[in-house]
Order: structure tokens, then C-alpha cells, then sequence
């Protein structure tokens, strides 16, 4: 039995190996690299020596200046989740539930702004917050303010800048998850009594749990790491820890520390999927896909 | 007895008089076709080298800083000179020349970067101790006679033994401001302080890309000579006050514009071409250099690796009287040229830090002796101090 079993064991292992190679390629040695170029000494600006020596990690663990900024970053991650998740459930429910013969064209309404450069996307913000944009002049002209409201390169922005790159990501996985359960299974708990609030909160939002976090981390994740958002939208103190690594390989021209930086980053963001497996189990990825 | 030649041989040496300006293109690849046709080669080795010739303009790539500086460089220096020489220049825009360091580090080649819009003495004197600077043969630019000779030496210092790159325009970074809420005299009395006054918190902009910028600042806000800095927690200081009255630091000259035009701030160091260039535009936007105020020069840098010949071709193009002034107009920087050998238009004259006598030496430029050496340390300061540290 075991004999005949033993091929069909291997098969996902076989399936998985051109991604493995290609992660283990791409993603593997290039972080290796990233390590080792962290016990680099930097001597000057752009001018870095191989050694094996603590002193770039031990500035990360006693310098405040990067607890503020791992703060900061898991303090913004978590508003951006937490605002995604209550923003995009709405319209994947509406997407999931509609009987509207035209469902692609929601789902299609919902791609639409991967067609459009991210940056450009960040930048036309200024135009509807800034002095002397959309919002203030719509403001101005039904005489509701005197002066411009100042909106623009507060925190705020950023908060809006995040949530409207990532959302769709946060609806797109509530979306699928939702799609996955059994529609006649709300009605069933309404002929037993519950109430439309109650059949939602005790069926169909436990069942779409799995959808839910698989979509929060992917937006902790992907705010966690950015900043391009801080820099475009944010005043000088919207910054992530994603800053600090652009500050240290560009502007201070210090590979080392930015390699540091980055693997400190990378584990800071592999702790929260760690975590992640931990309260959910990763087998609830593949549920928030429908298998 | 004549030698009999190969047409390989003849091919080279018929490209090498097109090169030397013997004939022009037009004939040169004329005389390949006729080749071609009389040999009966069609298909062979003259097509072939026919067919190269055609394509045989070489690319350059140029990084500059965007926004009108690289409209003014396209249209009054590049398209001209690519419809003259059948070159191509592909130009790129950078925040800093830091930016292209650490691509062509991460590359561990310069493939892609031949011409920089750099800026300053200190990162030439970075681009060549990082060993990635050409060395120009100067007789191929002979219009480098009419630059200024102020600014070929401060170069000529760092690398004695030829030039990496050509002066081509100098500025000033003064104080931008908004005469609709500020007026001149109020300006005029405080000077650099007026980027610290309080009553305009939240309505005050700063450049966020070079740490030098913000400690000249620094320096002139509490008093000492910014060629000679001796208190720096002194300067760190006073760019954290700024800091905490800043609504944003600017990282490029388009959103330096961007920011002033629509008023989200109403006063900035700034770059004085890009001020004369919102001043065209018909804002209300006045600029003023405090005393001491930072000069700075910037140049045509040459990166290693890059096609020489072509590359001093452009720069010659670049310099000539016509070019060098029509891109001064577009891009509002004065040019290098010596206003004292080359005649500049009333326009270039009236350009912000235009020095008539060609000398320099009414401007403060960044002594390179005492910046460089704290560039490490506190850049690394500026970094935290801009972030709330």
C-alpha cells in the first residue's frame, strides 16, 4: 500500500518545484546575499569592505531611532488593515451576494485601477486634497470654507493613499472567500429564527474568517513595506521603516546598513505571517481561495 | 602601382573620413551603395556594413534633473544635435546624482549611464574616487575656450590630468517666497530667518535631498560661515525648528514648482532657475539671496565606459555659443560660458546669480575641503533630524 502511495506523495513536491527554484533563485540567495552584505563595514560614502563584524546590527537593537520607525511602520500597518477590512468587506459582500447577471463587470470595475501607473495613482491625490484641488475647490464653491482646508502631506493622506492602492486586494480576497460558501446556508439560519444581523455574524461572516485574514495580511504586508506613499503624500513625519532602508542605500550611500535594515524588515514582516500561520494555520490561505 | 585594397578596408576608411568631416553622411552612404551595386554584392559583406552604417548612430544616455532643465536640454541641445550628427540621445531624470551611484553600483557596471547633469564640485571629486570617471581628450571640444576658466578650475583640481566633465550652467539655491503673503521688506529683514518664522508654520517648504542645503541654512540661521562650520549642534538645531514648521520637504525641482505654485507653501530655499521659470509663468513668486547664500555650479560629467568620441561631440555641440544660451534661456541657469568672451542676451543677463564679469567671485560656493570630510557623519544626522530625530 505504501509502495503504490509513494509516487502520488512526490507529485506535489514535483509540482512544486519550478517555483521553488524560481523563489529559491530570486528571493532565497538575493536575501542571502542581503544578509551577508550586513557584516559589511561601510568606510565612506558608497564605499563599503567585507568583514564579519556586529556593528551594524547592534546599531538596529540599541539605536531608538529604528524602534520609533518599527513602531510607526506596525502602528500604520495595522490602521490600513484595519480600515481596508471594514471598507472592503461592503462591496465583496455586494459583489458576492448580487444576483446581477453582470458580476465580471464589478470584478472587472475592480482591476481597473492596476491599468493606471501606481505613482500616478498616488500623485493624483494632490489634486483632489491639495489647496487647490477637487475637495477644497467643491468646499469653496458651495461656501463652506473661507480658506483651503490644508488636507495634503498629513497622515491622513497617507492612511488614504494605502488604503486606495490596496483595497482592491483586501475585496478581491474577501470576495472569493465569500463566493466559496454555500448560498442557502443564510436563508437556512433565517427559517430558524435569527435575524439578517444575526445569520450575518453567526454564519456568514465566520465562514469568510479565512478570506478576511488571508486579504489583512496581504495589506499589513504590503503597507509594512512600502514607501514610496509616505514619501509622495506624507509630511516629514509619515515615515515607514521602508524610509530608513531608502535614506541608508541612497541618500547616506550605505549599503551595509541598508542591508541590515532590509533583513531586519524582511524578518519584522515574516514574524507577522509567522504569526499569521500560528492563529490561522496557512491551510486557511488555500480556504480564503475556495479549496 | 596601386595596392589593392579589401572592402572591408575601403569600408573603414570611407567611415573614417565621414567621422573626420571629409564628407558628409548623405555621400558616405551613397558611396557604400554604389559600392554595393557595382560589386554585385547584394546580400553580402557591403549590404551588411551598408545596412549598419544606416544604424550606426551611437546612443548616449544622459540623467538630468526633469522638469524644464531637461526641456530646455531636449529641445535646444539634444534634437538638434541628434538631427546634426545622426546620434540618439536617450534622456533619463534623476532625484540625485546618488540615485545613479547606487544603480550603477548595484549593475557593477555603468552600462546605460554616459552623461550626467551633475552637480558640483563634490560629486565630481565622488565620481572619480569611486573610479568611475573618462578621462576628455579637450581638443575634441574646442569650445571649451569660451568657459569660464573660474569654474574649469575648480575641477581641474581633482583630476589634474584632464577633465571628466565640462562646466555647463551655475545657480544659486536663495529663498523663495510668495509676495501675496510676504512682502519684500519682511523678507529682506529676515533673510535665511524667514524660513524660520513661526507665523507662517505649515506654509513653509525645504529641500529633503541633500543634508549640505540644510546645514548651509543651518549655518546662516545661527550665525557662523558655512565654509566653516565649527558648532554643529548648532545647525542641527535650527533645522529642527525648521523641521517642526515644515509642511514638506521637496525632493525634486517639478515638485518644488508644484508645491509653490498651488500654494501649499508660500516660502522655500529653492533653485533659482526654477524660480525664474515660475516667475515666467506669471506666479507671484519672488526670490532672494540672503547674504552667503549657496552658489553652485553644475557640469556635463563624462562616466567611464562611455563612447568617448560621441560623448565630446555632444559636449562640444552643447557648448557652442548658439546651444549653451538657447539652453540657458529654456532652463534659467546662467551659462558657463564667459559672459566676458561670448555676448549673453538681455534675457540670460537678467537670469538670477548672472555674473557679468565672469569671475565668480561674488558668489559662496561650498568649499569642498571642509563639506566633504563631514559628509558621512552628518548626512546620516540630517536623515533623523528630517524624520523627528
Amino acid at each position: 500500500m505504501s509502495d503504490q502511495s509513494l509516487p502520488a506523495d512526490r507529485r506535489p513536491w514535483i509540482l512544486l518545484s519550478p517555483a521553488l527554484v524560481f523563489i529559491t533563485a530570486l528571493v532565497v540567495v538575493p536575501m542571502a546575499f542581503i544578509l551577508v552584505y550586513s557584516f559589511y563595514e561601510n568606510i565612506d560614502l558608497a564605499q563599503d569592505v567585507p568583514a564579519f563584524q556586529f556593528g551594524n546590527w547592534q546599531e538596529l537593537l540599541t539605536d531608538s531611532y529604528y524602534r520609533t520607525a518599527i513602531w510607526k511602520t506596525l502602528r500604520l500597518s495595522l490602521i490600513v488593515t484595519g480600515l481596508a477590512a471594514v471598507l472592503g468587506y461592503i462591496p465583496a459582500y455586494v459583489i458576492a451576494m448580487t444576483r446581477y447577471r453582470h458580476k465580471w463587470l464589478l470584478l472587472l470595475l475592480l482591476i481597473i485601477p492596476f491599468w493606471i501607473s501606481f505613482i500616478i495613482r498616488t500623485l493624483s491625490w494632490i489634486h483632489i486634497f491639495g489647496n487647490q484641488g477637487a475637495l477644497n475647490g467643491l468646499l469653496g464653491l458651495l461656501g463652506l470654507t473661507e480658506a483651503p482646508l490644508s488636507i495634503m502631506y498629513t497622515e491622513f493622506t497617507v492612511i488614504v493613499g494605502f488604503i486606495h492602492v490596496f483595497l482592491p486586494y483586501m475585496i478581491l480576497n474577501i470576495y472569493v472567500s465569500l463566493e466559496g460558501i454555500d448560498q442557502n446556508l443564510e436563508p437556512a439560519a433565517r427559517t430558524l429564527g435569527a435575524t439578517p444581523w444575526q445569520a450575518f455574524r453567526e454564519v456568514t461572516l465566520p465562514l469568510s474568517l479565512p478570506g478576511l485574514a488571508a486579504g489583512c495580511l496581504l495589506v499589513f504586508v504590503l503597507t509594512g513595506g512600502s514607501y514610496v506613499t509616505p514619501l509622495i503624500l506624507g509630511g516629514p513625519s509619515d515615515f515607514l521603516f521602508g524610509n530608513l532602508v531608502y535614506d541608508a542605500v541612497v541618500t547616506e550611500l550605505n549599503w551595509p546598513m541598508g542591508a541590515t535594515l532590509s533583513f531586519a524588515l524582511l524578518l519584522f514582516l515574516g514574524s507577522v505571517v509567522v504569526l499569521y500561520s500560528k492563529l490561522m494555520g496557512m491551510d486557511q490561505l488555500s480556504k480564503a481561495f475556495g479549496r | 602601382m596601386t595596392k589593392k585594397i579589401d572592402d572591408t578596408t575601403r569600408y573603414e576608411r570611407l567611415r573614417e573620413r565621414m567621422g573626420n568631416g571629409d564628407i558628409d553622411r548623405r555621400s558616405f552612404l551613397g558611396l557604400l551603395g554604389a559600392a554595393g551595386i557595382t560589386t554585385g554584392l547584394s546580400g553580402g559583406m557591403m549590404t551588411t556594413m551598408a545596412r549598419q552604417a544606416r544604424a550606426a548612430g551611437t546612443e548616449l544616455h544622459f540623467e538630468g534633473w526633469g522638469g524644464v532643465v531637461s526641456e530646455a536640454l531636449r529641445k535646444n541641445a539634444f534634437d538638434p544635435y541628434e538631427a546634426a550628427s545622426g546620434n540618439t540621445v536617450i534622456d533619463a531624470t534623476f532625484g540625485g546624482e546618488n540615485e545613479v551611484l547606487t544603480k550603477i553600483k548595484a549593475a557593477g557596471n555603468t552600462e546605460g549611464h554616459n552623461i550626467l547633469h551633475s552637480s558640483g564640485v563634490s560629486w565630481y571629486k565622488r565620481w572619480v574616487d569611486n573610479d568611475m570617471h573618462s578621462t576628455l581628450n579637450e581638443a575634441n571640444i574646442p569650445n571649451m575656450s569660451n568657459v569660464m576658466t573660474a569654474m574649469t578650475d575648480a575641477f581641474r583640481k581633482i583630476t589634474p590630468d584632464g577633465l571628466s566633465a565640462v562646466p555647463y550652467n551655475y545657480g544659486t539655491t536663495g529663498i523663495a517666497y510668495n509676495t501675496k503673503y510676504i512682502s519684500p521688506e519682511k523678507a529682506k529683514e529676515l533673510g535665511a530667518n524667514l524660513l524660520l518664522d513661526p507665523s507662517l508654520k505649515g506654509k513653509i517648504g525645504g529641500w529633503g535631498g541633500d543634508w549640505a542645503n540644510r546645514a548651509w541654512y543651518g549655518a546662516l540661521q545661527s550665525g557662523q560661515d558655512p565654509n566653516n562650520i565649527q558648532d554643529w549642534d548648532a545647525v542641527w538645531d535650527k533645522a529642527r525648528a525648521h523641521r517642526d514648521l515644515v509642511l514638506k520637504y521637496w525632493s525634486s525641482g517639478a515638485e518644488l514648482m508644484d508645491l509653490l505654485a498651488k500654494e501649499e507653501i508660500y516660502v522655500t530655499e529653492a533653485w533659482s532657475g526654477r524660480v525664474a521659470a515660475l516667475q515666467a509663468q506669471g506666479h507671484p513668486i519672488a526670490y532672494m539671496d540672503p547674504p552667503n547664500g549657496l552658489a553652485w555650479m553644475e557640469s556635463m560629467f563624462v562616466l567611464k565606459g562611455s563612447p568617448m568620441e560621441a560623448a565630446e561631440e555632444l559636449l562640444n555641440f552643447m557648448l557652442d555659443p548658439a546651444t549653451s544660451i538657447a539652453v540657458a534661456s529654456g532652463q534659467k541657469y546662467p551659462s558657463a560660458l564667459d559672459p566676458t568672451k561670448v555676448k549673453m542676451p538681455a534675457d540670460v543677463q537678467a537670469l538670477p546669480a548672472f555674473d557679468p564679469t565672469g569671475k565668480l567671485e561674488t558668489l559662496v560656493f561650498r568649499d569642498p575641503s571642509t563639506w566633504n570630510p563631514e559628509e558621512k557623519a552628518q548626512s546620516k544626522t540630517w536623515n533623523r533630524v528630517q524624520k523627528g530625530g
